[in-house]
């Protein structure tokens, strides 16, 4: 992994950085100590690791602003952190950047239960967000894997998924509001209670912009009601095939399920092994299809999707009968991370989407990678929407089989560009995909991403290194290369 | 220089002209089907980059819930095809041309307009907007550049989403040539639930007690007696009264019961009635393209967003300083405000009405003249507007992208 060369004068400066920016935030927040900031080295990705300049812990927005500010001023560079469980990078530190924490904004600011809104800071989690709201039936629908640590941050500037996304929607559909603290120190705040902001959607840029245009200072986000009931079911099949035809059919009947999830049979003993779910061991796919609204509606397309699993020949069928029930059917899919854990040393995870037609194909590829590049793939994936997860197993120790992994993970993101789908499907480009943006984007397509980026921070102090994989200065993205006065007169036909 | 009028038919063409302007200095005015012409401030650019020969459906795979288009493509044959597979654009496209007097022309805009506009209907507050369908497109920058992003997948965060920003960005950071939308299936059934003779405070609170329900409500109006007598729908416009409607989709079993819910649940603030399909599609279609106002009289109208707790009472607070009439859909943060006079003057009450809860206001329907002097779009924070000019200057350096249709400065 090649990042950008750490500026030698900010090296030597550190010190007095230090010194000014314990100044401005009161000393207890500026963490400059090798062993703490040990702790700040990398994020979800571990793999990669990188002591930071020093680490600085504000408390509100005027000091993030004042931070900013000195930084902007002083072209020092900054990595913005939620709770570092980012899966792709974006929050590892560089050794010539102040990396932000915001895990002092923890606080639930405001439930507003007439707009169905709640208002927080970023440093909250996804989780509490909607413990402090279901004692009166309201959730937050985005639901990451991750969500007793991520932080609602992280969330947006990821524009993070989840199972419920399927239905629910993702970050951007479910954010109304953000503040944001700009790299000069400009305080702006986009969107509210209100749905429709006006002007340039600039809440939806930032949303999944990776850390790159500002630092996230407060969030106001949709709360929905809980659905009434929510039901699985477990289907199994004896191909992938079958289970994605399967998977295709219940969309195309035009039921949307709450959460539409498969997992591979390795992913399936993996997980068996580990949480005793009770999945079947004698499938090739598995499917969990949960459905969730009013108990009529429920048990009504539950008769329907049973329906079409039998057409597609499920081998298993399982319905959840109570609550914990439901929990025991998804422990084994929450836990499928922890569970390939357990059965290989080392494991990368991939992310890439696909159209859900292309899922067998994909499949049957990625068995031939595997086979070629002697590494096993455990696959579980959101097939509702064609977000792929495969697990590429390997061992660190093992000399060379950090790069073979990463190898065939390109090849996995290559394949699903080629059949038409994206690198990245929920947990962003950050450094791990970054050098792959080529696959799936011209140069001018990336050039217009790299001027939005300079519109924000024309001095690109902004987690440079991250999901990009060229820095063009702007000045030189600027710069316009038609002449005036030189073009013939267009052959367009006219009225 | 006389007019030159491009009907580009293929990328390249689109590249050149958007090349000619910049080299000539001379800016385009970027149209579809003229259906939103009223829309934006109006401005004197000579040329037009007529879209509409850019049309025709590129990709569509019912299975895959996405559909591919050329950006100049119809509206209504998008709608007619989806509709021959049961599904539909969820968001609920709003087209203008009723309101602007132009029915009979039955043209619903193009796709591309829609998207450029992002003006969605009733079910927005379920659904989403239409920022939230787009999935992916191919553009032409005020560079004369081609580009694309994002792609024809549901869930993608590779790069920015600069869908985000075309979307309702109204032609004036680049030229879309191709669109990839959401489609999601048609509801198996549909009921509107009615409650009638409520007041303003009454009417909020009913709707606030339907969208906090678990009953998936997926849309809320409430139109004062002035507004609902206007309606086609014989038991709204016939009622005599104010009327509150509330919208239940989904599967059969399902929308029977939830109606019966949300009956009893609003039955204590008023008499109720309840809509079937056709009925119900009419009086949705007549909230979200505010056709109760198109009656040719094209008194000056505002859409108004603000948050949906306080939306009945600004709107009360609103038009008993200014006059007129108007209505709230999306559980009340949607307001369409119809009022005579000359709009400078309602402008300032309406903009300091919102101001002071957080919103936005959108002079959707006047004259050119008023269109040419008087802010349509609410200006933003200073803040946003100095971020705002920048992208558009990344984007459209020279300026030659419907200059002047958003804000008066860029």
């Amino acid at each position: 992994m090649h990042m950008p060369e750490p500026d030698s004068a900010t090296l030597e400066r550190r010190d007095r950085v230090i010194a000014d920016l314990a100044a401005m935030t009161g000393g207890e927040s500026v963490i400059s100590s090798e062993d703490e900031l040990r702790a700040f080295e990398c994020d979800g990705l571990n793999i990669y690791r990188q002591l930071p300049l020093a680490v600085v812990l504000p408390e509100t927005t005027a000091e993030v602003s004042a931070v900013l500010k000195y930084c902007h001023e002083h072209g020092v560079k900054i990595v913005p952190r939620g709770a570092g469980t980012g899966l792709s990078g974006g929050a590892l530190p560089l050794a010539d950047a102040i990396t932000v924490g915001l895990g002092k904004f923890n606080r639930v600011l405001e439930i507003d239960y007439d707009n169905r809104c709640a208002v927080v800071q970023p440093g909250v989690t996804n989780l509490a967000i909607t413990q402090a709201v279901q004692h009166e039936g309201f959730y937050y629908a985005p639901d990451p894997s991750s969500q007793i640590a991520c932080s609602i941050g992280g969330n947006v500037a990821e524009n993070s998924g989840g199972v419920h996304c399927l239905k629910y929607g993702l970050t951007t559909n479910n954010v109304l509001g953000v503040e944001m603290v700009l790299m000069d120190g400009e305080i702006v705040r986009f969107g509210g209670k209100h749905v429709d902001a006006g002007g340039y959607d600039l809440l939806g840029v930032i949303t999944g912009s990776e850390g790159l245009l500002g630092v996230i200072t407060e969030v106001t986000v949709r709360l929905l009601k809980q659905p009434a009931t929510a039901r699985a079911m477990l289907l199994g099949f004896e191909t992938s095939e079958a289970a994605g035809d399967c998977v295709s059919r219940v969309i195309g009947e035009g039921i949307i399920p709450g959460g539409l999830e498969m997992m591979d049979r390795l992913c399936i003993e993996a997980t068996e092994a580990f949480v005793h779910a009770g999945y079947p061991l004698d499938v090739e796919a598995l499917l969990i299809v949960e459905l969730d609204g009013p108990k009529v509606e429920v048990d009504y397309l539950l008769e329907k999707v049973a329906g079409i699993g039998r057409e597609c020949g499920a081998v298993f069928e399982r319905v959840s009968e109570t609550e914990e029930e439901r929990a025991v059917f998804w422990s084994g899919r929450k836990n499928a991370f922890p569970a390939v854990g357990r059965i290989s040393p080392d494991y990368i995870c991939m992310d890439g989407t696909i159209p859900r037609g292309q899922l067998p194909y994909v499949l049957g590829r990625m068995n031939e990678l595997s086979k070629q590049y002697g590494l096993r793939c455990a696959n579980v994936f959101h097939a509702g929407d064609g977000n792929l997860h495969p697990l590429i197993l390997f061992d660190a120790n093992a000399p060379g089989e950090l790069e073979k992994a990463e190898q065939f993970g390109a090849d996995i993101l290559r394949l699903c560009v080629e059949v038409g789908g994206v690198l990245t499907g929920e947990h962003g480009v950050g450094v791990e995909k970054r050098d792959l943006m080529g696959e799936m984007f011209t140069e001018e397509d990336l050039k217009q991403q790299q001027r939005l980026k300079c519109a924000f921070d024309p001095d690109q102090l902004l987690n440079p290194g991250k999901v990009y994989p060229q820095l063009h200065r702007c000045a030189e993205l600027g710069r316009m290369h038609i002449h005036h006065g030189k073009l013939p007169f267009p052959d367009i036909p006219r009225f | 220089m006389s007019s030159m009028d491009f009907k580009p038919t293929n990328e390249t063409h689109v590249v050149d002209a958007i090349r000619w302007a910049i080299s000539e200095r001379e800016p385009l005015s970027v149209s579809g089907l003229g259906s939103k012409s009223g829309l934006g401030r109006a401005t004197n650019t000579a040329h037009v980059l007529d879209m509409s020969a850019m049309s025709g459906v590129r990709y569509y795979e019912p299975g895959e819930l996405v559909i591919t288009v050329a950006a100049g493509t119809p509206l209504s044959e998008v709608e007619e095809l989806l509709g021959e597979n049961n599904q539909q654009l969820a968001f609920e496209p709003v087209a203008l041309n009723r309101i602007y007097g132009q029915a009979e022309k039955g043209e619903r805009g193009t796709i591309g307009g829609l998207v450029a506009a992002n003006l969605a209907g009733s079910r927005r507050l379920k659904a989403g907007a239409v920022r939230d369908h787009v999935l992916g497109f191919k553009a032409v920058s005020g560079r004369g550049e081609m580009f694309k992003s994002g792609g024809k997948v549901m869930k993608n965060v590779t790069g920015f989403d600069l869908s985000k920003l075309m979307t309702g960005s109204m032609g004036t950071l680049a030229v879309m040539t191709e669109v990839t939308l959401k489609v999601l299936p048609m509801p198996e059934k549909t009921r509107t639930v009615l409650v009638y003779g409520v007041d303003d405070d009454q009417a909020t609170r009913a709707m606030t007690a339907a969208l906090n329900s678990p009953h998936e409500v997926s849309s809320a109006v409430y139109l004062p007696a002035a507004v609902a007598r206007l309606s086609e729908v014989g038991r709204v416009g016939d009622a005599n009264t104010s009327v509150v409607a509330v919208r239940i989709e989904g599967p059969e079993p399902s929308v029977l019961e939830r109606a019966s819910e949300i009956t009893s649940l609003l039955g204590g603030f008023g008499r109720t009635d309840e809509l079937h399909r056709t009925n119900s599609q009419r009086l949705w279609w007549e909230t979200s393209e505010a056709s109760y106002f198109a009656t040719g009289e094209n008194t000056p109208l505002w859409r108004i967003s603000v948050e949906p707790a306080k939306g009945a009472v600004l709107a009360r607070n609103v038009l008993s300083e200014t006059g007129g009439e108007g209505y709230c859909d999306w559980g009340g943060g949607l307001l369409t405000l119809s009022i005579p006079g000359n709009p400078a003057r309602s402008a300032r009450a309406i903009r300091q009405s919102v101001a002071a809860v957080g919103g936005h206001a959108t002079l959707l329907r006047a004259s050119e003249t008023v269109r040419s002097t008087l802010d349509v779009f609410d200006p933003q924070s200073d803040g946003i507007m100095a971020l705002s000019r920048r992208i558009k200057k990344a984007f459209d350096p020279e300026g030659v992208l419907n200059p002047g249709r958003m804000y008066a400065t860029f």
